[in-house]
């Protein structure tokens, strides 16, 4: 769906992006992840020849992008730092205008399109007034609207859930899963594990500008080694064990040990009652920041 | 996409708010003339004012000669500075792009609401100068035709039909537009620079006012003939019997190279630009 290769960006003396191999493959649901000014938007915006890069390639739906981005564009949805809408005028207008503004469009059935738009992101009940007037969380999902007109084949989403409440998160989540459940690719980017890790099937995590990790989601976090244990009957698991118990707090053991199942089993047959035992997999969280390095808003002070 | 700009155009309430304060001006000026009957003195003040006295279907001619030097290149370098760095701005530029709208097609769009926008303010001011203009002072008692006055003419007396008259006005809104398209392209070209709509006004608005005072700067007048404000009242030659066409085609020929340079240039950095908000 996606693939770029060595893709560079500079700005004057900064690179934004530098050396990004992104891989999207048809079907993913692709988190992006980083830290604000990681290169994100940068590269979402080259990725829609927005942006122009300094070195590298670029392959959208097997074009090359941005010398035949005009053939990609139309099977593409997007949102990109935030909505962009006419704030005199009304939702409905603003989706009338942006939709007769681009190809393959009939007028006659604008109207259907408009609605079936509004209807999938919550806006069916939509009035009259200018966009001026809508919440922050209003003008996200009409975004989403916009990116929806043409039921694109791959749906790019800069940090969709912006100013909307949890409630609103979860019904944009629901929206992405049952466009996805449909075939479409989605490539979602944030800066909240949280929401990458309640959607995507796979992730890259950026940093300073480069894709420091790309890998499907089950892979990235993988068992530790280690099993969680809780147990009322502490004392005796750590004389059985006889130091592979890492760490204790209470009644509750890590334990070093491969396999979670063949320590049930030994647990259980020398009588240990057991509570709760679960295997010890990496969180998104750990993965991440052993990837990346500072946040990069953070501004150090000079070493003294 | 043009019909989108011109939806946008005429949807916008601006619009009619500028034209609202360009049709302001002649009337203004009108009922000050209309009241106190003292014309200006000859060689001075607007062409036409004094002519308008005795008849009310020139006040249209007039009209023009208010706005053009300040109020109607003011409004175009403020729509135009806007063109671009006002969508920009308002985070609509990076959608039109990726819905696709052709880069190339954008500015041809956003040119063409530019002259829809000035032949509007333009027609506006025309019609409700010709109504104040007859309400006010007149129509000629002579029905036969209309006597051009003799602070234009440099002969006095010379009377053209009302059809001689129309096909005048027509000329004269052709080249105002063609005039005031050149300070489009100024202002559009900076649109496409920067990302602030008003640094492109200003920038074209700078161009302008450097150029007028040019224009009556004696130690300048090698560069005169090239500077884009310099045959802006040649329409006036177009009330003259025989016309004179000299300056007319000296000014479009001037304001043609503005443009086709400017949009050029407007057109090659926003096809490479990178469009970052």
């Amino acid at each position: 769906m996606i693939i770029t290769r060595d893709l560079t960006k500079r700005y004057g003396p900064t690179t934004a992006v530098r050396g990004v191999d992104l891989e999207v493959r048809e079907g993913d649901r692709y988190g992006l992840l980083g830290p604000n000014g990681s290169g994100k938007t940068t590269l979402i915006r080259m990725l829609l020849g927005l942006v122009f890069a300094t070195r590298g390639e670029i392959e959208v739906l097997g074009l090359p992008v941005p010398r035949r981005v005009r053939e990609v564009l139309p099977q593409v949805g997007a949102l990109v730092e935030g909505p962009g809408m006419y704030p005199h005028l009304p939702g409905r207008t603003n989706l009338d205008l942006f939709d007769a503004a681009g190809p393959g469009g009939g007028r006659r059935d604008r109207r259907r399109r408009v609605d079936q738009a509004l209807e999938r992101v919550g806006l069916a009940g939509i009035d009259r007034r200018p966009v001026r007037a809508y919440s922050l969380g209003m003008r996200q999902r009409l975004g989403l609207a916009a990116a929806l007109l043409r039921t694109p084949r791959l749906l790019i989403l800069d940090e969709p859930t912006n100013g909307l409440d949890p409630r609103g998160i979860r019904e944009i989540r629901d929206l992405l899963t049952e466009l996805n459940d449909e075939g479409t690719t989605v490539l979602l980017s944030s800066h909240l594990l949280t929401e990458i890790e309640a959607f995507c099937s796979r992730v890259g995590v950026m940093d300073s500008g480069r894709l420091v990790l790309q890998d499907d989601l089950a892979a990235l976090r993988a068992p530790t080694g280690r099993v969680v244990l809780h147990t009322p009957d502490a004392d005796r698991v750590v004389a059985l064990l006889d130091g592979r118990v890492e760490a204790r707090d209470g009644d509750r053991l890590t334990v070093r040990h491969q396999a979670p199942d063949d320590l049930n089993a030994e647990l259980v047959t020398a009588g240990v009652r057991v509570v709760e035992l679960a295997g010890e997999r990496r969180s998104l969280e750990q993965v991440v920041l052993e990837a990346t390095t500072t946040s990069s808003d953070r501004v150090e002070g000079g070493t003294a | 996409m043009i019909r989108v700009e011109l939806a946008k155009l005429f949807r916008r309430p601006r619009t009619y708010v500028i034209a609202a304060l360009l049709c302001a001006l002649p009337f203004i000026v009108a009922v000050f003339l209309a009241t106190t009957r003292i014309p200006p003195p000859p060689g001075q003040g607007g062409a036409f004012l004094s002519a308008v006295l005795s008849n009310g279907a020139l006040y249209p001619a007039a009209a023009m000669a208010l706005v053009l030097p300040v109020l109607l290149p003011v409004s175009v370098a403020v729509l135009a500075g806007d063109a671009v760095a006002g969508e920009a701005s308002a985070g609509t530029l990076r959608y039109l792009l990726i819905r696709p709208v052709g880069r190339t097609r954008l500015l041809v769009a956003k040119l063409v609401s530019l002259v829809v926008f000035v032949l509007f303010a333009i027609a506006t001011v025309l019609v409700t100068s010709y109504v104040t203009g007859l309400a006010l002072f007149g129509a000629e008692a002579d029905s036969t035709g209309v006597t051009l006055p003799a602070d234009v003419t440099s002969l006095s007396g010379v009377t053209i039909t009302p059809a001689g008259l129309a096909w005048r006005l027509l000329a004269t809104v052709a080249y105002i537009t063609v005039s005031m398209l050149g300070v489009a392209a100024i202002a559009l070209f900076l649109s496409t620079v920067t990302d602030s709509a008003l640094g492109a006004a200003m920038g074209a608005l700078a161009v302008l006012v450097v150029s007028q005072v040019l224009v009556t700067l004696d130690a300048a007048a090698a560069v005169r003939p090239y500077l884009p404000t310099r045959y802006w009242l040649a329409w006036i030659d177009f009330f003259r019997e025989p016309v004179l066409w000299r300056d007319i085609e000296r000014g479009a020929a001037l304001q043609l190279v503005y443009l086709v340079v400017l949009l050029g240039a407007a057109w090659a950095n926003f096809m490479t630009r990178d469009v970052k908000n």
